[in-house]
């Protein structure tokens, strides 16, 4: 199917896009990688009247570092992710999940803050940020926002981008010494959205956020699971993956119903044992 | 409607158009350019039919808009063959009959083509990976593998005596 | 591939039989440059899109489409009612098939929809973006009815009937019974019982469905460029539903991207193509889309069979009986029917095996779903699995190994001829010798060896087995008998042109199986030229001769004899033409890389461009009564059997993680036995692409329908196909029985694959889970329905 009309305009700076947000309201889109807004336009599924291409913007561009942190461009693409010796070291995390993202002619164009912004509750993305405590920095035309993870997501494809915001920028706290961490996630084929994953990290000794994707309308904590194994390392396995029910209450889908689920949150948590109390 | 003023690089040549914002790059190539090697079979972006070349990475054709491809450089199965970058695949997918009907053909060279520059070392399972956004209906993939690792060696043996010498 | 023997008679000079020549062809598609139906482009042509039903059943009370009417580019829009007056209804009945009923079925519905997905109107535009705006303003009035969906309880007495003229939802049953039943069941030692599920499929070729079609109202002709594998069948049904002279439908068929039994029935939305451009006298394009692909792209496979099978202690067989329903969706689709595949079921299950009795039951029910009907080996993954599951169900009751019980009761390989239970001829298989080369292929004792080894430690591999037989070379028993006028006899029509070049124009078609390929092999062999000098002419029902086209594995069996025989009369007026211009004798003479040659020596006499230049340009210098014919036509149909019965057999190893229910496929091997091999390279990639598309079906593919009749995965997103990813090396090996019913001895290739596939990784599975004492029987197999065997997980409920 072809998508239905409507208008484009590349925008060249920020604020040419907050005036087309003010401009269009609802009826824009802003356009990224559009790997997920295309198609949806081409199923008609979509129908904004004016698509903002932001690709053409140098601010939402780029991976810097600062002390304690990594402040990755929104429109920084996954294969840049995937490739980045930054990443690699800092957020190896995120450096991890990226091949399970789709197929490579997908991650040269997809992005980061359009994978965030998408909040699709099966993607790799958002459940690396939850799990990392990432701040969301979102900018509309006078104000930054800065937004821990864990309040950006607000369900099914919603998110706490307000009318005439932009997702900007992720920060990710590097990795410190003694950083343990796991991704893990099952998809009936290579490259499709998750059945189930999670990604889980221990940024210090004394934490670990255990961030399941596939599971809800978006990604969801296993707080008290965490708790289980913090409280009692290892040991504490099967009791974390009994809380399991109580932190995820997932809802089916094609692949899978809520009870498989569940079965496969605690098959990941167990495999992920070993790289989380891996010894130094 | 929405019209738009393009000038994009397409197998080397310079084009200027008017393209309506809501077509896609494929449609763009296909119906005004009559570069019909590339082919659709989803246009949602999970068959991997489009795949082309942009400013030299593979992406899906199906999921960027013509527009977009403004003062970009494309590359179709068209200018891949006529540059001859591509010979040695398209030589080795002959040679084991990696292609039945076609239709893939064109996606999956390209999709090779970036393959075999970047992942000169891939194994049999990388080689699948890396094509497993690709479908193919009637192959089987066998084959596709086949010709993929041939071309790998060749090159490989290539830069080897490349580097004796 | 060249240390492959040759393993023909055909084993001369200049022999290209048996040899992995590359595909002459296939250049084109390598460089993009093939001609897909979306590629051609006519001036005036306008695009077609449907506005479909999203019920399974509802009537039309009414259609609105004054605001479609006033969207730019709009040509036309276009009711069934309208369209009816210059196409008629067909019904998809065939009179051997007793019993088979089916409703009239129009090419635009006209007062009600029986499927999600039936097209209700039709939006004619200059583009295809533009018919799309306009069909979404088209307003449909619908009044919702109740859907028949569970095939289960079709035919109850409170399900609606959805054609009331018929009387009940019923649209075939058939009933077969050999042998002693009931006397084999009560002498068993054993009866073992399973109830199979297979999934509905789709074909999903990557090339969707395509038609062009130019009606030039000036000399009353069509012209119909469409991906089809029966070009001719397309004419004749154009010519008959528009009423128009047969000779004035040309059908051409260029490049088909992909067609596996998908591309060779007739479309409601093609024939109202073509309608379409008869009622608007322009060239009209419909092109489906892949969302429309998956509800209305015939569907397949869906059946529920419950299998016995009576055994003696020792493993020894003693009889099968099945009891198979299958829903067809609301019409049997035409011409072919939607009544085959459980037909072929009814005649293939049990096949390999040398029992003496058994007992079949088929019912074909109606439903609102999207049609069923002929897709890639037709019956026989269904079949195969049933048959194999319950041999595998015996030897493991019986603990018995997989290989020994069917060494103890395939059919010897020197017992042929030989009759199957279903009265079916089998002229000569080779059971047991592929049996022992497969195991060997797969080195069956080292992987029970590394099986048993894994187990101690925790790792779940499996080891299945699947036998087969598959029908190839259907002579008119398949359809022609039955009324529909689907050709089972084929032409090829060679000419020798000045420059020494041939040229062959046959009647069986290309989807990249690699049919021209094989011909200009046979025909270079039979005449005596080099590849390089053979020109093919497929798809073109105004150039080549009469045929029906490639389906059923008839391609090389029956297109390839038609070559084979027209090459060698070709080469024998030849000969007698240069044995005028040598003085000699024509059977001292022979045809050699394109040269005459002295066949005793191979002495170079006279190449073939200078008996062209003499008998075109100077036919002056030639004796009187010399009249070269270098136009050859040549035909075949296979009379000597209803079918030419193919077997092979197919090995699975694979490894299943209990814990996620993954199933990891470690290696596939299959060996058949197509009888003579033409070329060895393209029946490996028949089957392997073959398997690919079993193994699709037995672990991801499903058209999964709610109980509204919706289906709830039609998008390439949701309906799993095989990718690289996923699917393991095929390991190829084969038998050779030629066939004698013709000289070339050429049996079919194409559907092997995909017959047996699906057992064998079904009896895989089972073998892995054989510890934990669980097996599974529906397919798809999926990580939730391993878990739920498992005991992992509770069954799902809704
Ligand atoms: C076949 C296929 C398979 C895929 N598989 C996976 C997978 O396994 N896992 C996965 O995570 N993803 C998958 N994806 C999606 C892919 O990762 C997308 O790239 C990603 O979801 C969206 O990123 P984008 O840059 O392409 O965004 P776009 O498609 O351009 O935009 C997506 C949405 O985000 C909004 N948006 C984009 N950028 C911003 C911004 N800076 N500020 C505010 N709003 C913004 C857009 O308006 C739009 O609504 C798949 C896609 C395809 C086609
Ligand atoms: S057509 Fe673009 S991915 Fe299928
Ligand atoms: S060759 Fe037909 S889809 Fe790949």
């Amino acid at each position: 199917m072809k998508a239905p009309p409507f208008g484009y305009v590349k925008a060249r700076e920020l604020g040419q896009v907050f005036d087309l947000l003010d401009q269009h309201g609802d009826d824009a889109k802003i356009l990224a990688g559009g790997q997920s807004l295309i198609p949806s336009l081409n199923l008609r599924l979509s129908r904004p009247a004016v698509l903002i291409d932001i690709n053409a913007i140098a601010d939402l561009q780029g991976i810097r570092e600062t002390a304690d942190s990594v402040i990755v461009g929104a429109l920084t693409r996954h294969v840049v992710l995937e490739t980045s010796p930054v990443i690699a070291r800092h957020v190896p995390l995120v450096a991890q999940a990226m091949p399970q993202i789709a197929h490579p002619a997908i991650r040269n164009r997809g992005t980061i803050g359009g994978s965030l912004a998408f909040a699709d509750p099966a993607a790799e993305l958002p459940a690396c940020a939850l799990a990392l405590e990432a701040t969301f920095i979102l900018r509309n035309r006078s104000d930054e926002r800065r937004v821990p993870a864990s309040g950006f997501f607000h369900g099914l494809f919603e998110t706490d981008l307000r009318p005439g915001e932009v997702l900007a920028a992720i920060e990710f706290p590097k990795a410190m010494a003694g950083h343990r961490f796991a991704f893990a996630e099952l998809a009936r084929r290579h490259g499709d959205y998750a059945m189930i994953g999670m990604a889980a990290a221990a940024p210090q000794p004394g934490t670990l956020r255990l961030a399941y994707f596939g599971v809800a309308d978006r990604p969801v904590l296993a707080s008290a699971a965490a708790a289980c194994l913090l409280r009692d390392g290892p040991q504490g396995l099967e009791a974390a993956c009994a809380a399991l029910a109580g932190d995820l209450s997932p809802s089916g889908d094609l692949n899978a119903g809520p009870q498989t689920k569940l079965h496969l949150a605690a098959v990941l948590l167990r495999r992920a044992i070993p790289s989380l109390f891996a010894p130094a | 409607m929405d019209q738009h003023d393009i000038s994009v690089i397409v197998n080397g040549q310079k084009i200027r158009r008017r393209v309506s914002a809501r077509q896609h790059l494929i449609d763009f190539l296909r119906n005004d350019l009559s570069l019909t090697g590339s082919h659709l079979g989803c246009e949602h972006g999970v068959c991997g039919a489009c795949t082309i070349q942009v400013d030299g990475v593979a992406v899906r054709g199906c999921l960027m808009l013509a527009v977009q491809a403004d003062g970009a450089t494309v590359d179709t199965i068209e200018g891949l063959t006529d540059s001859g970058a591509i010979a040695d695949l398209q030589d080795a997918f002959h040679r084991y009959n990696a292609l039945q009907c076609g239709f893939c053909t064109p996606g999956m060279l390209s999709t090779a083509a970036e393959l075999v520059a970047q992942h000169p070392d891939a194994d049999r399972e990388e080689i699948r990976a890396h094509i497993s956004g690709n479908y193919c209906r009637c192959t089987g993939y066998h084959s596709i593998v086949d010709a993929i690792a041939s071309v790998l060696d060749d090159r490989r043996k290539a830069r080897a005596n490349g580097g004796a010498a | 591939m060249s240390g492959r023997p040759v393993v023909t008679p055909f084993d001369r000079p200049n022999s290209y039989i048996g040899r992995a020549v590359p595909r002459p062809n296939a250049k084109k598609l390598l460089q993009g440059r093939g001609t897909f139906v979306d590629d051609i482009v006519l001036p005036r042509m306008a695009h077609v899109v449907f506005v479909r039903s999203p019920h399974a059943h509802a009537r039309i009370v009414g259609i609105d489409r004054t605001a479609a009417q006033e969207m730019p580019g709009v040509i036309a829009v276009v009711t069934g009612a309208e369209l009816a007056k210059v196409i008629t209804p067909w019904i998809g009945v065939l009179t051997h098939l007793k019993g088979l009923k089916s409703a009239p079925q129009h090419a635009i519905a006209i007062d009600r929809a029986c499927w999600q997905g039936e097209a209700v109107a039709a939006v004619v535009a200059e583009t295809r973006a533009e018919a799309e705006d306009a069909a979404e303003t088209v307003v449909v009035d619908w009044e919702e009815l109740p859907p028949v969906v569970d095939m289960e309880t079709a035919l109850d007495a409170a399900t609606p009937v959805i054609h009331p003229e018929l009387g009940d939802n019923l649209a075939f049953r058939r009933e077969l019974v050999t042998g002693d039943v009931d006397g084999a069941f009560a002498a068993a030692d054993h009866v073992f019982e399973e109830v199979f599920h297979t999934g509905r499929h789709t074909g999903v070729c990557l090339e969707p469905r395509a038609v062009l079609a130019d009606y030039q109202p000036a000399d009353g002709k069509l012209v119909a460029y469409q991906a089809t594998q029966a070009p001719h069948m397309i004419q004749n049904l154009l010519a008959k539903h528009l009423d128009l002279n047969e000779s004035d439908v040309r059908v051409i068929c260029k490049d088909v991207g992909g067609s596996f039994g998908i591309k060779v029935h007739i479309y409601p939305d093609e024939m109202a193509t073509a309608a379409l451009s008869v009622l608007l006298k322009r060239p009209v394009k419909f092109i489906a889309d892949r969302l429309e692909s998956f509800v209305t792209d015939i569907h397949a496979r869906d059946h529920r069979i419950k299998g016995r099978i009576a055994v003696k202690s020792d493993g020894e067989i003693l009889a099968f009986e099945i009891d198979d329903r299958t829903g067809i969706g609301p019409y049997s689709v035409y011409p072919r029917t939607s009544a085959v595949e459980a037909n072929q079921v009814v005649n293939l299950v049990g096949g390999p095996y040398k029992h003496k009795a058994y007992r079949a039951s088929t019912e074909v029910v109606f439903q609102n779903k999207n049609v069923t009907c002929q897709y890639r080996a037709v019956g026989h993954p269904i079949a195969c699995a049933v048959t194999e599951g319950l041999v595998d169900l015996a030897a493991r009751k019986l603990g018995i190994d997989p290989a020994d019980i069917r060494r103890r009761n395939l059919i010897p390989d020197d017992a042929y001829p030989y009759t199957g239970l279903a009265g079916l001829p089998y002229e000569s298989l080779s059971h047991h010798a592929s049996l022992e080369k497969l195991l060997a292929l797969m080195d069956y004792d080292g992987l029970r060896a590394e099986q048993a080894e894994l187990r101690k430690r925790g790792i779940y591999r499996g080891i299945g087995l699947a036998s087969f037989i598959e029908v190839t070379n259907p002579s008119s028993a398949f359809y022609g008998i039955g009324g529909a006028r689907i050709s089972s006899q084929d032409g090829c029509s060679i000419r020798l042109d000045p420059t020494g070049t041939i040229i062959c124009a046959t009647g069986v078609t290309e989807q990249g199986q690699g049919t021209e390929a094989i011909i200009a092999q046979i025909a270079a062999t039979a005449v005596g030229v080099t590849m390089e000098k053979v020109r093919v002419i497929t798809g073109d029902t105004d150039a080549t001769p009469y045929g029906g086209g490639t389906w059923a594995s008839r391609g090389a069996g029956i297109g390839g004899e038609a070559a084979l025989q027209a090459g060698k009369a070709l080469r024998q007026n030849i000969l007698s033409v240069a044995a005028a211009m040598l003085q000699a004798a024509p059977e001292s003479l022979d045809i050699r890389n394109g040269v005459v040659v002295d066949a005793d020596t191979g002495n170079e006499r006279l190449p073939l461009e200078e008996i062209g230049r003499v008998v075109y340009f100077r036919p002056d210098t030639l004796p009187k009564g010399l009249q070269p014919e270098f136009v050859v036509t040549r035909h075949y149909v296979q009379k000597d059997y209803p079918f030419v019965f193919t077997n092979g057999i197919q090995g699975s190893y694979l490894e299943i993680d209990t814990e996620t229910g993954f199933v990891t496929l470690l290696k596939h091997w299959c060996v058949e036995d197509c009888g003579t091999i033409i070329n060895p390279q393209l029946v490996d990639e028949q089957i392997r692409g073959g398997v690919v598309q079993g193994l699709g079906g037995a672990l991801f593919e499903h058209c999964i329908y709610d109980d509204r009749g919706q289906l709830v995965n039609g998008s390439m997103i949701d309906y799993l196909v095989p990718m690289a990813g996923e699917m393991p090396d095929i390991v190829v090996g084969h038998v050779v029985s030629p066939t004698a019913s013709s000289e070339l001895g050429a049996k079919g290739a194409g559907e092997a694959g995909t017959a047996g596939a699906p057992g064998a990784v079904m009896n895989a599975i089972n073998d892995a889970l054989l510890p934990l004492n669980v097996s599974l029987a529906a397919q798809p197999f999926t990580p939730e329905s391993i878990l739920t065997a498992l005991g992992r997980v509770g069954a799902r409920v809704g």
